[in-house]
């Protein structure tokens, strides 16, 4: 790790006074990523801004919205009650976000908020039509992720939690890379007040993505025989010594339809 | 810029400044308290070598800044005998082989004490192994690990009926 300061304010606006003063400084969430990006001298931030004293941890459940605090941690939406009951994929995918170690400290902000192309995260929150919060406005997520590692968030914006609306059905499912459990393919299925949603994450290029022609195909019929003739093309699917973009567009058909079959 | 943090680490409350924040737990328990039993293995958040329970909840320790852990209570594998007589899983470790050289084995019994504490796993072989995947072991003693852990599970089980010996 390059020197930095450290900070660790105790309130939301505070936190963002102290990253919205100085460009270089960086929010640190859980640092599952972020610590090890430090130790691999591949940041040089001024100033650490630790977010563990903002009060931001927390889950709640009213009017069909499941609301999730931004350092809330993986361990905690798996294991929440709550959660389980109202939208059971969530708290799935949660509990099989790499290991225990990771899910103890990892958090749903600092995931959503660092984008990585293989997280797990963006499937839900994209195919759940989800609401992220910020200390100042509410995003969307069909407008939330920008690519890889983008997202809609300024400069000094902090995520403070996300709004889950609770779905009639919902199911996710992902082909795990063998060593370190990040989705080589996640497909996340969703009906619910927004209609029928398919986000895939992991495959493209761009990071996350809804796939549409499966939607459609599933609005007629919510069935995995509904995907038998839904193409997924290559084209702008990752491929690297795990397997190549055709294989990948493979996979997409066969985790929606696993998927598909833990939804109901 | 110095940094006072107060920690309980193994029921002993201890505060010290640092003057660099860039020191994590793993190296503040090694290099400055002197308790090397946690190891440094891939330093990464990989092979599970550093786990301690912090807040009673297994974590890496070398990814988690020692600042950000003020306040914090931390078990570490020096604090889990009791006057001599040690742990149920460092016993059932011992009884079934569960390590050859030992490097990775203070992380896999903090590891499985969380596990068990998490009443996660049952007597379930499978769900031991899932949830002891967070450690790597190089020598391959992952059956003697499993068996290791499930045994634990069921002493631990029987004290809290009160039939255990």
């Amino acid at each position: 790790m390059y020197a930095f300061a450290y900070q660790k304010p105790a309130t939301v606006a505070e936190a963002v006074k102290l990253l919205s003063a100085d460009p270089e400084a960086k929010a640190l969430a859980g640092g599952m990523t972020y610590i090890p990006v430090l130790k691999q001298r591949l940041a040089r931030p001024s100033a650490v801004v630790d977010l563990s004293g903002l009060g931001l941890a927390g889950i709640g459940v009213s009017g069909g919205v499941v609301t999730i605090g931004a350092m809330t941690t993986h361990a905690a939406v798996a294991a929440s009650a709550e959660v389980r009951r109202a939208i059971p994929a969530l708290a799935a995918l949660a509990g099989g976000i790499g290991d225990n170690e990771v899910r103890h400290r990892g958090t749903i902000g600092g995931s959503l908020a660092n984008d990585d192309p293989t997280a797990d995260y963006p499937a839900a929150v994209l195919a759940l039509g989800a609401t992220l919060r910020t200390d100042r406005r509410t995003i969307a997520a069909d407008g939330y992720f920008q690519g890889m590692f983008t997202t809609a968030l300024e400069p000094g914006e902090i995520i403070t939690a996300v709004a889950f609306p609770v779905p009639e059905k919902a199911g996710y499912a992902k082909f795990p890379n063998p060593a370190s459990r990040y989705a080589m393919v996640g497909v996340f299925v969703a009906r619910g007040p927004q209609g029928v949603r398919v986000a895939v994450t992991g495959a493209g290029q761009g990071g996350v993505f809804r796939h549409t022609a499966m939607e459609k195909a599933l609005e007629k019929s919510w069935s995995a025989d509904a995907l038998a003739g839904v193409a997924t093309p290559a084209e702008g699917l990752n491929a690297d010594l795990h397997g190549s973009a055709e294989y990948r567009a493979h996979l997409v058909g066969v985790m929606a339809r696993r998927a598909l079959a833990a939804a109901g | 810029m110095s940094l006072s943090v107060s920690l309980t680490v193994n029921g002993v409350s201890r505060t010290i400044v640092l003057d660099d924040p860039r020191v994590t737990l793993l190296d503040l328990l090694r290099e400055r308290f002197d308790l090397t039993g946690t190891k440094k293995g891939c330093d990464r958040g990989q092979c599970g070598a550093c786990t301690v329970l912090l807040g009673g909840r297994r974590i890496n320790s070398c990814l988690a800044l020692a600042a950000s852990c003020d306040g914090a209570e931390v078990l570490t594998i020096e604090g889990l005998a009791q006057g001599g007589a040690l742990h149920p899983v460092q016993a059932a470790f011992i009884a079934h082989d569960g390590f050859q050289c030992g490097f990775c084995t203070p992380g896999q019994i903090m590891s499985a004490v969380g596990l068990l504490g998490e009443g996660q796993a049952g007597d379930d072989p499978e769900r031991v192994r899932e949830g002891m995947s967070g450690n790597l072991c190089r020598c391959g003693a992952y059956v003697g690990i499993t068996e290791a852990v499930l045994e634990a599970g069921r002493v631990l089980a029987g004290r809290e009926k009160g039939t255990a010996p």
